[in-house]
């Protein structure tokens, strides 16, 4: 075993994507109380690639969450993985922030952590803006291996250097793309296959540390962040109208040709 | 701010490949007009300042093709740009480009695919010139309104950025692109200065997975999918056949590619692919909203499902409730019949 990899894991709590999701009519932001709340779903297989990293290299996992004091309860279930610590990013002033804020909120949580990693999800269920793992990359001003549905590190060379490769999904197919560490990694849903956690780590994960962290120890202004520091503003949320209801027949003998028909009423064929 | 700069320029980032530009920078370009005057940014790679094939970047006859094809969309303004660093890394190398263009342009908006790499590069300029960005627009107004769709959807949200040049990221399909009186662009040579982090990723290589002979999943105006209900990957050859006759591409549900039965990168769906075709037929799909996330834009939408109570039946426009493997085949045939008379 080379050189101990330091990781950190970006967790976001979501509301459950198969439950209908609403966002609250006073500030447009998700009404955490009218759906459940869950891990972001590709943030579990960040986390168990970073599992299978640390059993590889040897190291250790801290997950890092910005949210509201309610996503301690999605912290606690994500540690029951098998992570060893979580920090958690809090704070009244937090809420409503974009995701520009957002990425200079946990840049400077990164700051205060000791990582040669950082892994992400490549998409937030909710935001669903894939660009928080590019822009922590470039306030960090390190490299990015975004996309990934395969990762490896390896070892340090003779100058202590290490370089980490992936395999970058495209809308055709996939990209090579190398780095060297320190650098922050994006993750599909085609990378592994996450475990169900055990008895034994479910117990365990009761008593890992989880550390808070406010703007105030983050030394950022709270008037530059949440909704009033924010760089966009909504200002509609509707509803999608309904499709027209359609036909629906039983199948019989000639059900492939009323399908034909009812393309040729449409000119689709 | 250079001198012929208008307040309305709006840049927009052309995406292409071998020459060709793609059909995402045609709507780009259609909405970009709706904000002012589109000046296109073209990043092209090869020798840093000049021209050159031979350090391995495109020809010249290459960047004309692309020139001229931008004419023939109606473009005026071009900005050319060339570098070793493009297309050998991971979109940094377009993102120091397009902040030094808005540094020196100062223009009203700035405007991309939304693509993997489209959406990096948005989130990434957003950070260098301190603006907000709207990702996955789907409509923009000229007052600089933007609609998004979000939960799967489900729900239409407009916002308007208010801090620094706005950056919006397009959902590729969502704009019709407008044809417009082809002219003669004038072509502008910028030279952008590049730092190391620029170099930070390296590409080592891209691989184009086949496909076969179909439309590419996203730009088919027809989309055959399979589900769970398929059974068998070996039956996925009925949906392929029907594909073809159709001159559509084959999609399938996660269920579907989780379990082996069709290749993954044909996933429709939130973590899949969105597609936005003319019709859509899905086959032994339940419709769960994950599923829906990538589909139900579709114009026309024809389901053959087994149990009447699939909610796939809701957003049907044409549903048969009965066997995929006994009304595919009748199907084809039927369909053959009609070519055939
Ligand atoms: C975060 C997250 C992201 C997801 N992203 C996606 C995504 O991008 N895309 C996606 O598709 N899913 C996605 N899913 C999964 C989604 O929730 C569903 O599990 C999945 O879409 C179900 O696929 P299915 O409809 O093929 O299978 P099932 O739900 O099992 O449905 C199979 C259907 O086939 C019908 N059937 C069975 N036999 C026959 C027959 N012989 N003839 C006709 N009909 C038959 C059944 O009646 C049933 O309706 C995601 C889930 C999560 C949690
Ligand atoms: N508030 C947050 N706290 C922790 N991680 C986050 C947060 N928002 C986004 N992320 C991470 O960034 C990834 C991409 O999210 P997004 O850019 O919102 O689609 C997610 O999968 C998470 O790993």
């Amino acid at each position: 075993m080379g050189k101990p990899l330091d990781l950190v894991v970006l967790v976001k709590q979501v509301p459950d994507s198969g439950a209908d999701r609403v966002l609250r009519e006073s500030d447009f932001t998700v009404d955490r109380e009218a759906s459940d709340s869950v891990v972001n779903e590709m943030d579990e297989y960040a986390i168990e690639e970073a599992l299978r990293l640390k059993g590889e290299h040897g190291g250790t996992v801290t997950l890092l969450t910005m949210g509201p004091e309610q996503a301690v309860t999605s912290i606690r279930k994500a540690l029951q993985m098998g992570a060893d610590a979580a920090v958690h990013v809090t704070d009244m002033a937090l809420a409503g922030s974009c995701a520009v804020k957002t990425s200079e909120v946990l840049a400077a949580a990164l700051g205060t952590l000791q990582w040669d990693l950082v892994l992400c999800g490549a998409e937030s269920t909710d935001g669903q803006l894939c660009v928080i793992p590019a822009m922590l990359a470039q306030r960090l001003d390190i490299a990015a291996l975004t996309g990934a549905r395969k990762l490896t590190i390896a070892d340090a060379d003779s100058t202590g250097e290490r370089v980490g490769t992936i395999q970058r999904q495209t809308e055709t197919g996939y990209q090579t793309i190398q780095a060297s560490l320190p650098a922050v990694v994006s993750v599909w849903d085609t990378i592994n296959e996450p475990h169900y956690p055990t008895f034994r780590d479910i117990m365990a994960a009761k008593s890992k540390p989880v550390s808070t962290l406010s703007l105030v120890d983050l030394g950022i202004d709270a008037a530059e962040v949440g909704f009033i520091g924010a760089t966009s503003v909504v200002t509609s949320v509707v509803p999608r109208p309904p499709r027209g209801a359609g036909v629906v027949i039983d199948a019989g003998a000639d059900a492939g040709a009323k399908l034909v028909e009812f393309l040729a009423s449409r000119k689709l064929v | 701010m250079s001198s012929d700069n208008v307040a309305t320029e709006v840049l927009v980032l052309a995406e292409h490949t071998d020459g060709t530009l793609s059909k995402t920078t045609a709507e780009l370009i259609t909405a970009a007009r709706i904000l002012g005057e589109p000046a296109v940014v073209l990043l092209v790679r090869g020798g840093r300042g000049g021209r050159g094939e031979a350090s391995g970047g495109s020809s010249d006859a290459a960047v004309d093709a692309l020139c001229a094809q931008l004419g023939e969309l109606g473009v005026v303004h071009v900005m050319l740009a060339q570098a070793p660093e493009f297309g050998s890394y991971l979109v940094t190398p377009v993102v120091q480009a397009l902040a030094q263009l808005v540094r020196e342009r100062k223009p009203a908006a700035v405007l991309l695919t939304a693509s993997a790499d489209g959406k990096e590069v948005a989130g990434r300029l957003a950070v260098l010139t301190g603006s907000g960005l709207l990702t996955d627009v789907t409509e923009l107004r000229d007052d600089g309104a933007a609609t998004q769709e979000i939960f799967a959807g489900s729900t239409i949200v407009t916002s308007r950025i208010i801090t620094g040049t706005p950056i919006y990221a397009m959902r590729p399909n969502a704009i019709t692109s407008q044809p417009a009186v082809p002219v003669q662009p004038e072509v502008r040579t910028v030279e952008v200065l590049l730092s190391a982090s620029a170099r930070a990723s390296r590409i080592l290589d891209s691989v184009v997975e086949p496909k076969g002979n179909r439309p590419e999943l996203t730009e088919a105006s027809v989309v055959v999918a399979g589900g769970r209900g398929v059974g068998r990957a070996e039956d996925f050859q009925l949906l392929e056949q029907l594909a073809d006759q159709l001159g559509g591409a084959v999609g399938a549900s996660r269920a579907a590619t989780d379990g082996g039965l069709y290749p993954h990168q044909f996933q429709v769906g939130q973590t899949g692919k969105s597609v936005s075709p003319q019709l859509y037929i899905a086959c032994g799909i339940s419709g769960a909203i994950q599923h829906r996330a990538g589909m139900q834009t579709a114009k026309n939408i024809v389901v053959i499902n087994s149990d009447s109570s699939s909610p796939i039946f809701d957003i049907a426009d044409f549903g048969i409730v009965g066997d995929l493997h006994e009304v595919l085949p009748q199907t084809i045939t039927a369909l053959r019949e009609r070519a055939g008379s």
